[in-house]
């Protein structure tokens, strides 16, 4: 795409909600920039526990995403390419985690896959697994919640993606995992990508669902909102110094991502 | 052994209906040409394994290839907006084909490399489909079909992505390519241009059956339908013949004619054997009569001139000089004249 | 079908714009400042959620003894509440779970008077119906094995767990550590965790899916509930009257069927 010689002033009718959007997304954020208590920071920022639930965090989120990629894109190819009975309702389906309340997907989650589960009671009966009060515990109520970004972004760029190419790649002997693997998904890379960097943001601001199902215990599975909530209880400047934290380290990483992938893959 | 296309196309849909008979020998270039949604196209769809069947047979070099599904057909095809895939380079676009066939990476990049050099695009391998030219685009498409060494070889209307120059180029390119050939080609068109040029046969397909076959010289000289008539640019009448005379336009004229043929036939000639005269010319040996122009449109250095009946319409084509000299505007009342000679008589 | 999407959007905005607007007779300050030197009016009190039950209930007696007059709720975290309050919401009366929380609305000098302790509450061992862990006493949670969950030391419960476990001399390795008590509750119930520090309220009120079990040890660690009226309450003789319904018989009653002690 070649940009325009001279871009049009765009109009005000739209510049001044645009402005307001803004506005109101970053304010906030520069309330706790005002509030922050920039004189005990690195103190603050020094405790292991910070440390802890950062480290934590991060690896429940990018673990969450990977398993969102792994079972989200063939979900998606299902749902845009499959002629499934009922497609719709199982569309309906995908989306429940984005408005069920995370609180109650995690208590949801706590009877599918708790001790006395339906499915839980059977792992720990057999293999002696137990999610809850674990890390991998931490790990599936982020995917549970960040799911639903990754299916409807890649589903759409499906969608959008031109069957033609893969009925060029079957006339040239191409099998149909061939055709996915070598076409269609280099084809909606960009749809992958845009829906995992969701993925992980919604993972690593996941609250309700994490404290509900994997409870709350540092080192294990206090991530740093968790950490940010409790902390809240007794102690709002620590609170606003955690909430800092995972503020820049998620802009950071994002930012870094959107420049590598994103914007190279459209 | 190769023996080429045999096939017999049925593919009913609710508001469509294919039945075609097709057939191509090795090294053959079969042409459909025929109107938007005539099914030329679902007709190659169907050849390729696209478009479900109905009916009938696809069998190339004596392999039934109906119950197979499109990756399992050894079919080439070049698609009409190319289909290059976008992410891959040229190179890696022409071995995707190889590569699915078994071949090794580097086999495959090596065979892939060899047809880019024979469509003329060896030193662009590594350029991403976008940065190439509709005509680069063109021949990479092709190289990519052939370089699967297909016993079919399916082209969507090849050039119709192409701007009116580089077509000619890419036109001439592409015979020689089909020339090489040497399995069976079937080409789907809507241009007759580039079916005359490239293809050995002519296939007309209109309301999704068969209408007329045969060399491009003689569906260019002895057109059936109106459709072809006018893509070729003849004037045609049905009409009943006596002796040299036909019947034309249910009886209402007769032209007179220098072929002796008895029963229904074809009649035709050409725009330029038509002398359009104000007045009455006197003692002729032609066909005369009555006509008013419908319409003027000039092209190139020649004027069509559309004459409505009764009791028949034509066109003529005339000189910008005639057109002064006559006068000729819309609505002007004039006479026309074919001689007997100019006119071409054959059996419907 | 763009369209139809367009117009549902736009109504949905309009109702809820109608919606909005229909808010300010519904109760709330605008209501409450008409109605501020009249009979009737609506009383906003901030309390403890482990309140729920027995305020609800006092609060439907005082609007019966006090026609017009409305009581409005807000239950929550303590801590939570305390800092709405500090930070201006309009509450007339505040009833914490916690001296420690009270102190925070104290210090900010948004309290008028000074709290007085109007119930307490203990913890209890709460353990799922069947009792999988065999829980007997406190010195049993230190079992290894066992699962056990217990309020973060950052919120009340939490630190009543850690107070009364050290007075016992009990070292517990927790599986979580819950954001508040019905956390903990929940994770109990749904037999997830075999024992959890819970308020004796709470087990009492859940009496149909876990256990409470008394422990001598938890007279160490009682919670004192303190109540008082928010500096510049909007109906502070209302605020008044409550805070005495609530140190009253009537009130003492309904606090001890509920499971609280007297102070």
């Amino acid at each position: 795409m070649r940009r325009a010689p001279e871009s049009p002033r765009p109009p005000l009718i739209l510049v001044a909600p645009a402005l307001a959007g803004l506005a109101f997304l970053v304010l906030p954020l520069a309330g706790l920039l005002a509030r922050a208590p920039w004189t005990t920071l690195g103190t603050r920022l020094a405790q292991d526990q910070v440390l802890d639930a950062l480290r934590l965090s991060l690896l429940t989120a990018t673990l969450a995403t990977c398993l969102c990629v792994l079972f989200g894109v063939p979900l998606a190819w299902m749902l845009a390419r499959a002629p499934v009975p009922g497609v719709r309702l199982v569309r309906a389906l995908v989306t429940v985690p984005l408005v069920l309340p995370p609180v109650v997907g995690g208590v949801a989650l706590l009877l599918v896959l708790g001790r006395r589960g339906l499915v839980g009671e059977h792992l720990d009966a057999w293999f002696g697994i137990t999610l809850p009060f674990t890390t991998a515990g931490v790990v599936l109520a982020e995917t549970f919640v960040a799911m639903p970004f990754l299916v409807i972004s890649v589903e759409g760029a499906l969608r959008a993606a031109d069957l033609r190419y893969e009925e060029a790649a079957a006339t040239l002997g191409a099998s149909r995992w061939t055709i996915f693997r070598r076409v269609t998904l280099p084809l909606v890379a960009p749809g992958v990508a845009a829906g995992a960097v969701l993925c992980w943001a919604r993972a690593l601001g996941e609250f309700g669902a994490t404290i509900t199902f994997a409870g709350n215990f540092p080192g294990r599975t206090q991530t740093m909102p968790l950490a940010v909530y409790l902390a809240l209880e007794t102690d709002p400047q620590a609170a606003i110094v955690l909430s800092l934290v995972l503020l820049a380290v998620s802009v950071a990483v994002l930012a870094a991502l959107r420049d590598r992938w994103v914007s190279t893959g459209t | 052994m190769r023996t080429g296309l045999d096939a017999r196309l049925v593919v009913r849909r609710a508001a469509f209906d294919l039945d075609l008979a097709l057939a191509a020998a090795p090294g053959e270039v079969v042409a459909l040409l025929g109107p938007n949604g005539a099914g030329k196209s679902t007709a190659l769809r169907a050849l390729a394994g696209l478009v479900p069947m109905t009916g009938g047979h696809v069998r190339v070099d004596g392999d039934d290839l109906r119950p197979l599904p499109p990756d399992r057909r050894g079919i080439g095809m070049v698609f009409q907006d190319y289909l290059l895939f976008p992410h891959l380079s040229a190179l890696e676009n022409v071995a995707f084909g190889p590569r699915c066939q078994g071949a090794g990476r580097r086999a495959a990049r090596r065979i892939a490399a060899e047809w880019l050099d024979r469509v003329g695009l060896a030193e662009f391998a590594s350029v991403r489909p976008r940065a190439l030219s509709g005509g680069q685009a063109q021949r990479v498409a092709l190289a990519r079909a052939l370089a699967v060494e297909p016993g079919l070889l399916l082209l969507d209307e090849p050039l119709a992505a192409l701007d009116a120059h580089t077509r000619l180029e890419i036109r001439a390119a592409l015979r020689r390519h089909l020339a090489g050939f040497s399995g069976a080609a079937v080409l789907v068109t809507h241009d007759p241009l580039d079916a005359m040029v490239l293809a050995d046969r002519i296939v007309v397909v209109e309301g999704g059956r068969l209408v007329q076959q045969g060399t491009p010289a003689e569906v260019a000289r002895r057109p059936r339908t109106g459709y072809v008539a006018r893509l070729v640019g003849l004037n045609l009448y049905r009409g009943r013949a006596d002796a040299g005379r036909v019947a034309v336009a249910d009886g209402a004229a007769t032209l007179d004619t220098a072929d002796p043929l008895d029963g229904d036939v074809f009649l035709a000639f050409a725009p330029a054997a038509v002398a359009l005269y104000r007045t009455r010319p006197d003692g002729s040996p032609r066909n005369l009569w009555r006509a008013r122009v419908a319409a003027v449109e000039r092209q190139g250095d020649r004027v069509r001139v559309q004459l409505s009946g009764p009791p028949f319409d034509a066109v003529a084509e005339v000189t910008p000089a005639a057109v002064a000299e006559l006068q000729l505007s819309e609505g002007s009342e004039i006479w026309a004249a074919v001689k007997a000679t100019e006119t071409h008589v054959y059996p419907a | 079908m763009l369209r139809s999407i367009t117009a549902a959007a736009s109504a949905a905005l309009l109702l809820t714009a109608v919606a909005g607007c229909g808010d300010v007779d519904d109760g709330g300050e605008a209501s409450g400042k008409t109605a501020a030197t009249g009979k009737g009016g609506t009383l906003t009190v901030f309390a403890a959620a482990s309140l729920t039950e027995t305020f609800g209930a006092l609060g439907k007696a005082f609007e019966a003894a006090h026609p017009g007059v409305k009581v409005r709720f807000s239950f929550g975290g303590s801590s939570t509440l305390a800092q709405q309050i500090t930070q201006g919401a309009p509450a007339d009366v505040f009833a914490a779970a916690s001296p420690a929380t009270m102190k925070t609305v104290t210090d900010a000098g948004d309290a008028a008077g000074t709290p007085q302790v109007f119930t307490k509450n203990r913890l209890v061992i709460a353990v799922p119906k069947n009792d999988p862990g065999k829980v007997r006493e406190l010195g049993d949670l230190s079992r290894p094995g066992l699962k056990v969950v217990l309020c973060a030391v950052q919120v009340p419960c939490g630190a009543a767990a850690e107070k009364a476990l050290g007075a016992a001399g009990v070292k517990v390795k927790p599986a979580s550590r819950e954001q508040d008590v019905k956390a903990v509750l929940t994770k109990v119930s749904l037999d997830e965790a075999d024992a959890g520090l819970v308020y004796r309220t709470d087990a009492k009120a859940a009496s149909g899916k876990v256990e409470g079990i008394e422990f001598p040890e938890s007279a160490q660690a009682i919670n004192d509930y303190p109540i008082v009226e928010v500096a510049k309450a909007p109906r502070s003789a209302l605020a008044k009257e409550f805070i005495g319904l609530v140190l009253g018989p009537r009130g003492r009653d309904a606090l001890t069927r509920a499971g609280f002690e007297a102070p």
